[in-house]
């Protein structure tokens, strides 16, 4: 029992972990500080817009740290990993839409707008147990993983890797995506879940319920960052770099890969879920546009830029690009885009460790600086 | 019900319940023994009415010209490859032919390919700490925890090896010599009692050469060892014994001067070699 639980605090004995939590909580603590110390007006003070903005930015960390678990260490590239992230962001959306209640343009006491408007008479059987936060918060976790442990169970069972399984990852968004868009799914299509207006009791749109979410948004990533750590640091970590690397070999050995494979993607596939129900309150809204394929590849570019294979590699490169995105979409919108590609050409050609890779790149040089040990054989 | 009410008392052991044990047997000498194998794919007889015995702690050199059925013997030992007829036994008490290739690994029988494959991007002690005999189902690898027995065994093999100052080192950074080692290592994490390896020096320096064959020479004694080998200054140096195959049967056993004074040998094989020199 003891051995069990200590695979999970082995992160803390990290540096780059303790340093990683360290700044992340030095953030959150002065986000808070700056928006509720600060009096509005005041050139430090951090509006609700920006505290609201901060935890989009956070939740969108964490689903980089889920894809780059995957991707970074198995050498699985998921481009569709945005399924996940919705899946987890629609179960969130049905408890939001249920704490509406008869508050509805409607009215109606249980069912949502959308379902007065299309007529329905009754809740379809899937919206049960959604007006309940414990169930609707375990959906999120397991909606999300069970479609990857099915989907995870018949793609690595027949060995399907490599550019073929990236292809099928986009496949099941995209017709994710056209099934959402539909009416008769009863995810009220097109348009999605909207008019949240409680969580858990509070009112979403009160700046202090914002405030809240974007520290639990933090709490998760720090969590769901110290997961992935000891999952990575584990004898398991080292069998899924084997196994990314030279999958035949590692097989060879005695792992049986398709499984270790299936427990990691289903791992990583919740973590999105996680991060896609943490999102959706903070933006007030999700609809199938977040199946989009283009979405889940804009994922895999803020894993690229920021940096495979190190986790607060995936975490800067998603702020670091979704900044980007919110001042480029406000100032020039048409080159957003163009901004984007030219970033992704710049890192892959400069930067091919991506932002963390010139991190480390630094610290070393800062080492060698001083003669020490490990300069020397690095030079060697 | 009575059978389930005996089935449950504890006071008796059914034959069934025992836990299959099955040490190899070589209380008889040998720990490899093939008879008669014959192996033809598409009607080319690529083994053919094979003989050969391995004793316990031997080290065998085997050669032969190209197609002599080198890798096609070693596929069957390892069950990759299914003969048409003949006996395969480990020790005297396994019948390979029965046997599928990880049980057959299981059992202790290592082999190593001719193209080194390790994990580059992990650490030499990494690479034999997966290779290591242990349990490889999912949660037990997420738990499992680095103690003094497994290090003690990891810096055994490290030592062997001759690693020991790079174990920290990721593999990848290693030469070509080097990563055959650790290939060796990690074979030998996972206990063998016999090692079956595939031309080991091809691509090594005289001195890597040098050094491989103290190792290989190491382990028998400990493991019984199979080399398959072109390099015909690598066998002088290393064998006691030399089996010389052609077309798919043996051809001449011995150690090296017999077998390099046999004049079929020398037609077959070292004749080439011998003109060469001569040239």
């Amino acid at each position: 029992m003891d051995s069990s639980r200590l695979w999970l605090l082995r992160p803390f004995g990290e540096r780059s972990t303790l340093i990683f939590l360290g700044v992340l909580l030095a953030a959150m603590t002065l986000v808070t500080l700056l928006h509720v110390a600060v009096p509005p007006g005041h050139p430090l003070y951090v509006s609700a817009y920006t505290v609201n903005l901060s935890g989009k930015y956070l939740s969108y960390a964490l689903l980089a740290v889920a894809v780059d678990l995957v991707w970074g260490y198995l050498g699985i590239l998921s481009l569709g990993h945005g399924a996940f992230f919705a899946l987890g962001g629609y179960a969130m959306g049905m408890y939001l839409m249920r704490q509406i209640g008869d508050r509805g343009v409607y009215g109606h006491p249980e069912l949502p707008d959308f379902m007065v408007f299309l007529n329905w008479d009754s809740l379809p059987w899937y919206w049960y147990g959604f007006d309940m936060a414990w169930f609707a918060f375990l959906m999120v976790l397991l909606v999300p993983g069970a479609l990857a442990l099915v989907f995870g169970f018949l793609a690595f069972r027949s060995r399907v890797t490599g550019v073929y399984l990236s292809i099928i990852t986009q496949a099941l968004t995209f017709a994710l995506m056209l099934a959402f868009f539909r009416n008769e799914m009863g995810f009220g299509g097109n348009n999605g879940l909207t008019d949240f207006r409680e969580i858990l009791g509070f009112n979403l749109r009160s700046s202090e319920t914002r405030l809240g979410l974007f520290l639990a948004t933090g709490v998760a990533l720090a969590l769901g960052y110290v997961l992935c750590r000891a999952i990575v640091t584990s004898k398991l970590g080292r069998v899924c770099v084997a196994t990314r690397d030279a999958e035949a070999r590692t097989r060879f050995l005695g792992y049986r890969v398709e499984r270790f494979q299936l427990f990691v993607f289903t791992v990583s596939a919740m973590l999105a879920g996680l991060a896609g129900a943490l999102y959706v309150p903070q933006v007030g809204i999700i609809n199938p546009s977040e199946f989009s394929p283009l979405f889940s590849i804009e994922i895999v570019l803020w894993v690229a830029l920021g940096g495979r294979a190190t986790l607060y590699g995936a975490v800067i490169g998603a702020i670091l690009v979704n900044y980007a995105k919110t001042v480029f979409t406000g100032a020039m919108p048409d080159a957003w885009l163009f901004a984007l590609g030219g970033l992704f050409v710049l890192v892959t050609v400069f930067l091919p460790k991506g932002v963390a890779g010139l991190l480390a790149l630094r610290l070393r040089r800062r080492r060698d600086g001083d003669g020490s040990f490990s300069g020397k054989e690095a030079s060697a | 019900m009575s059978i389930l009410r005996s089935l449950a008392s504890r006071d008796r052991v059914f034959d069934f319940l025992v836990p299959v044990e099955s040490p190899v047997d070589v209380r008889h000498g040998p720990i490899l023994y093939l008879e008669d194998v014959t192996v033809s794919f598409d009607g080319f007889k690529a083994i053919n009415d094979l003989n050969l015995t391995i004793d316990d702690g031997e080290l065998r050199c085997i050669i032969g010209p190209n197609g002599a059925g080198k890798t096609t013997m070693m596929d069957i030992i390892t069950g990759k490859t299914r003969p048409d007829s003949g006996q395969v036994w480990f020790g005297s008490r396994h019948d390979l032919l029965t046997m599928n290739e990880p049980e057959i690994a299981s059992l202790g029988i290592g082999r190593k390919f001719q193209k080194p494959t390790v994990f580059e991007a992990l650490t030499v002690f990494e690479n034999l700490e997966l290779a290591m005999a242990a349990d490889k189902r999912i949660l037990p690898t997420l738990t499992a925890r680095i103690n003094g027995e497994i290090r003690d065994r990891i810096d055994e093999i490290l030592e062997i090896i001759g690693l020991k100052p790079l174990h920290a080192r990721p593999a990848g950074i290693l030469s070509h010599g080097q990563k055959q080692w650790l290939e060796i290592g990690m074979l030998l994490m996972q206990r063998p009692r016999l090692l079956l390896v595939d031309e080991p020096v091809a691509g090594m320096t005289e001195q890597e050469m040098e050094r491989t064959a103290e190792l290989l020479t190491g382990l028998a004694g400990k493991q019984s060892v199979v080399v398959v080998e072109h390099d015909m200054g690598f066998v002088r140096s290393i064998a006691r014994k030399v089996t010389v195959l052609h077309q798919g049967s043996v051809l001449a056993e011995g150690s090296m001067d017999q077998v390099s004074s046999d004049p079929r040998v020398i037609e077959v094989y070292l004749g080439a070699e011998a003109e060469e020199e001569t040239l």
